[in-house]
């Protein structure tokens, strides 16, 4: 986990110069710690995801950094300035709520005014403004509607509107998506990250959803009781999981619990060449890295086992083989899409991409 | 899918009572109202004597007009007292929430007779107001205008009729969702801009209702000036109760209750389309 946290710093740092920096913040209500000990810097222009299950603490972490609750102990500092002591409207940052948190006796349009109005901007200014942000959103024609005619889409969209027109440094987005059916997800989600890329907007977006969490984030810190398990990008986070709680959190994998003896690694049946010292050690093998042994050129560095096929889930380009290895040691395989299968058959996985994980 | 014979018991009992408790008296009243009395018996003759009467008599207009200044003092102070105390219990009681809300409510249970008396040994010429004032020096003799004053029956009422100010208002605030309150602030509201622009607009309807509870209900209250109103505290109730007991005058207290049954439909009316209109799903 160190080496992945100090590797993420640096990718923060040449992204761009570092516009929030939470420092060994901990948070407790009564005795329960929610956050414990959070160090995270996100750089200007970023989209950082905290990725975590209910009752992780990130909803926690956003909610500290919008001014909502106050830390326990440590400190959050925002382009120099300390930010954990301002009350919420005095910090340039900016909420989109889990249930967008319209107000309800104001229309679109006075909705959106709202943060500008506050500060008692020129009405001119707020007329021109809101048309822009609403046209940004593609609500322009709803703008005198009541925010309860709307769907859930459209009110996601005034929320975001709401929340930008104020140009903040940083925005804030508590599973804004959460409350959306499937399609219209995707679709919020292609939107979001079109609009942060051209707004150049930081981003703090807070979801359970891993594959959204891959999908939108330039980082993803994953949050697990309390605790930062892991922050690094998508793909790193991915393809080189520090414990096993995050292999399992982040995709599908098979994690291998097995037993490392004068260079070989055991779990089961398979077994395959790996470095390290002799004792227990567990593996992640993603299921996209076993294939047929047919379709795969006898080489070095892979390993071989023989399994029975007990499942086959279908998924459109791919599907998902649950084979019996024997023994009751079940895998997952993904495979591209080749029709329905059955009985036993070799497989292989180069030893190099079971990666050795923490517990 | 329910048989007649379901719906018809079912629906009896309230009609019975609709009908037997509010729609037969009200008509009987409204009858009165247009009867005469003469030489001390009633005379069925249509008429409009009583309303003429009724205007014409300075007398009527007077304690019609002060029952109103009392109602809408009383509504006002209940007001200024209910909720700033249902906003505090609603927002920022914590977990003494529940606790101070039974405090609001206990008194409820207490009979008013027993609250306008306990204002009376309070607020007497030998009172324990009275006590105090001389005592701390501040008068040499007892302050006159604490009882039998229309201040003291728009003290008795407003202590009577907060905590009906306040239930509906507190459970009007309880009702704002709080992320929209963290949304005003998020947005750079204050305290004051967000009371202002978000948690009022949303209790109007709590305070609506608030305010009419305190102003029908003092309207209509005919004790606590019985009790600490004295002559100059005389409200209109007392006067209906006089012309239905001593005066035998049933007629022109049926007038009476007449006008004041149309003043407070007209507000009952008017607030409803006003709670419409701030209400908000």
């Amino acid at each position: 986990m160190n080496s992945s946290a100090a590797s993420s710093t640096a990718a923060a740092s040449s992204a761009g110069a570092v516009l929030l920096e939470v420092r060994e913040m901990s948070k407790s209500f009564g005795a329960r710690a929610v956050l414990k000990n959070i160090s995270l810097n996100i750089a200007s222009g970023e989209f950082l995801t905290l990725l975590g299950e209910s009752g992780s603490g990130k909803t926690t972490l956003l909610r500290l950094v919008a001014g909502f609750e106050q830390p326990t102990a440590g400190a959050i500092w925002m382009s120099g300035g300390r930010l954990d002591t301002l009350p919420p409207y005095k910090r340039r940052v900016n909420t989109v709520f889990q249930n967008y948190a319209l107000f309800p006796h104001l229309s679109v349009r006075e909705n959106v005014a709202y943060g500008l109005r506050v500060k008692k901007t020129s009405a001119t200014e707020i007329g021109n403004r809101v048309e822009k942000a609403l046209r940004m959103v593609k609500m322009l024609e709803f703008a005198d509607s009541q925010p309860s005619k709307l769907s859930g889409g459209q009110q996601q969209r005034v929320a975001l509107a709401r929340a930008l027109i104020n140009r903040p440094l940083l925005l804030l987005l508590d599973e804004p998506l959460s409350a959306l059916d499937a399609n219209l997800r995707k679709q919020m989600q292609s939107e979001l990250k079109a609009l942060q890329r051209e707004l150049g907007i930081t981003f703090l977006f807070v979801t359970h959803d891993q594959e959204e969490a891959m999908a939108l984030s330039d980082r993803i810190a994953l949050l697990r009781n309390g605790a930062l398990e892991q922050v690094a990008s998508p793909r790193e986070i991915y393809a080189h999981p520090a414990t096993a709680y995050t292999a399992q959190f982040i995709g599908q994998t098979n994690l291998l619990r097995s037993e490392i003896m004068d260079g070989t690694a055991r779990c089961g049946v398979l077994r395959w060449p790996t470095e390290g010292p002799s004792g227990p050690a567990i593996f992640s093998l993603r299921p996209e890295a076993i294939r047929f042994a047919s379709d795969a050129a006898l080489a070095p560095g892979t390993a071989r086992f023989r399994a029975l096929l007990q499942q086959q889930f279908f998924s459109g380009a791919s599907e998902l083989l649950e084979v019996n290895c024997g023994g009751g040691q079940l895998l997952r395989v993904r495979i591209s899409a080749r029709g329905p299968l059955s009985g036993e058959h070799e497989f292989v996985f180069s030893t190099g991409d079971a990666i050795r994980v923490q517990e | 899918m329910y048989s007649r014979t379901y719906k018809t018991l079912v629906s009896s009992s309230p009609l019975l009572w609709v009908g037997l408790f509010l729609l037969l008296p009200y008509t009987l009243m409204f009858a009165h109202s247009f009867w005469a009395v003469q030489d001390g018996v009633l005379v069925h003759q249509w008429n409009l004597h009583n309303y003429l009467t009724l205007f014409s008599k300075s007398l009527y207009v007077e304690v019609l007009l002060r029952t109103m200044r009392i109602a809408a003092s009383v509504t006002l102070c209940s007001l200024l007292l209910g909720y700033p105390l249902a906003y505090y219990l609603s927002f920022h009681a914590g977990a003494r929430k529940e606790l101070l809300y039974q405090f609001v409510i206990v008194p409820l249970w207490v009979s008013y007779l027993v609250r306008g008396y306990a204002w009376k040994t309070i607020l007497g010429s030998e009172g324990v107001l009275n006590g105090f004032l001389q005592y701390l020096h501040l008068t040499h003799e007892p302050v006159a205008f604490l009882l039998y004053s229309p201040f003291a029956v728009v003290l008795v009422l407003t202590h009577i009729y907060t905590p009906f100010v306040f239930l509906p208002i507190y459970a009007a605030l309880e009702h704002i969702p709080r992320p929209l309150v963290e949304a005003s602030h998020d947005l750079g509201a204050g305290i004051a801009q967000t009371f202002l622009r978000v948690i009022l607009p949303l209790s109007i309807p709590g305070l609506l209702a608030g305010a009419t509870f305190a102003f029908v209900l003092s309207l209509g209250d005919f004790l606590a000036p019985l009790l600490v109103g004295g002559a100059s505290g005389t409200m209109i109730a007392n006067v209906v109760q006089s012309l239905f007991g001593a005066a035998l005058d049933w007629p022109l207290g049926a007038a009476i209750s007449v006008c004041i049954l149309l003043v407070i439909i007209s507000l009952l009316f008017f607030t409803e389309r006003l709670e419409k209109r701030w209400s908000f799903k």
